[in-house]
């Protein structure tokens, strides 16, 4: 039953996603090119959304379901990792057409060559946190 | 009542404007926070690493994997939910793209293979298997054993995740949740997504898919 309502919610996402299209390599290079507001007002309209879900919450006026107040924490203000970081994962979300989310969303379609991609995605994590400490951050 | 029911079904497999957005980012978000929880599916990966037992290599990984499980739920629900969308409620199965990006896209190709109004949903033929252009199949098992396929479907993978930790979120931790707290550095790192993205799109992406085994 706990399990249950995270898999409900994923499946909300996972369905609208596919159907916003936003899974489609052809809607990220699209949006790369600014020929379309598709992309773009998925994203802000999700992060409109997003700022205001956040204020209320913050604010207390919306409890979690365990009744307390949500607490978010702030991201540490330290910028080569977010720069850095932030170009690769960009070359890598437009050179497939695909963020880490929608890898998901595609497997599940029935893109089942995404396992290979999720697997490449799982060694890029495991390379990033071994090399951790010698990198900037 | 079996009308109405066919009628909903047909209302939902139309494609979905971009404003829907709202109810589907703006739904997610709120379901987890009300939950108590994130919205950051890149995580996933790092839970995945340390279920595999990646913490003999790197601390990185030594952490209570255990308490995250909640997020694999969310992946694993948007595995079914994609495919009941993508069988059940698929539609015409297109991308939906502007005329500019049609022309774009057979420029890239060198030949006028894609029709306005006919682009199929995704690159690739796992699921859909009419009307994808051998050059633009690229989500499938063929496409993994050439060269491009590899590189495509590889070296994005591998990127997407060594990114994705090194920046510390992806498009839902950074660009969704990161930016509607109004954290700075989560928009310094969606410019540095966008950075990344116009590069690869503009500079290198067409020679790759120009690569012909």
């Amino acid at each position: 039953m706990k399990a249950f309502k995270y898999i409900l919610v994923g499946f909300f996402f996972g369905f609208g996603m596919w159907k916003l299209e936003a899974i489609s390599g052809f809607r990220i290079i699209e949006m790369f090119h600014f020929q379309s507001f598709h992309m773009y007002g998925i994203i802000t309209s999700g992060v409109i959304m997003g700022i205001i879900i956040t204020q209320l919450f913050k604010k207390g006026k919306i409890k979690t379901i365990k009744g307390v107040t949500k607490q978010f924490n702030d991201k540490d203000r330290t910028w080569p990792r977010y720069i850095i970081g932030g170009i690769i994962f960009g070359l890598g979300w437009a050179l497939t057409g695909v963020c880490s989310g929608m890898m998901f969303v595609l497997l599940g379609a029935g893109y089942t060559v995404f396992v290979v991609f999720l697997a490449a995605a799982m060694l890029g994590t495991f390379a990033y946190g071994y090399f951790r400490k010698w990198l900037p951050h | 009542m079996k009308e109405f029911m066919l009628s909903m079904v047909e209302f939902i497999s139309q494609p979905w404007p971009w404003w829907m957005g709202t109810f589907v980012i703006g739904g997610t978000v709120f379901l987890l926070f009300f939950f108590g929880k994130e919205f950051g599916l890149s995580a996933n990966l790092r839970i995945m690493c340390a279920a595999d037992g990646a913490g003999d290599y790197a601390d990185f990984f030594n952490f209570d994997w255990q308490t995250q499980g909640w997020n694999l739920m969310v992946a694993l629900g948007a595995l079914f939910g994609a495919y009941i969308a993508a069988n059940y409620f698929g539609g015409d199965y297109l991308a939906h793209i502007s005329p500019a990006t049609v022309d774009t896209l057979n420029q890239i190709a060198g030949k006028d293979i894609l029709e306005y109004g006919k682009v199929p949903i995704v690159p690739g033929s796992d699921v859909v298997h009419t009307g994808i252009p051998q050059f633009w199949n690229i989500y499938s098992w063929s496409s993994l054993f050439t060269i491009r396929g590899l590189i495509i479907i590889v070296g994005g993978g591998f990127l997407i995740g060594f990114g994705a930790r090194y920046a510390g979120g992806c498009t839902s931790g950074h660009a969704i949740s990161g930016i509607a707290d109004l954290q700075l550095p989560s928009l310094v790192a969606v410019i540095g997504f966008f950075i990344g993205g116009l590069i690869m799109t503009w500079f290198i992406l067409p020679y790759i898919l120009r690569i012909s085994f």
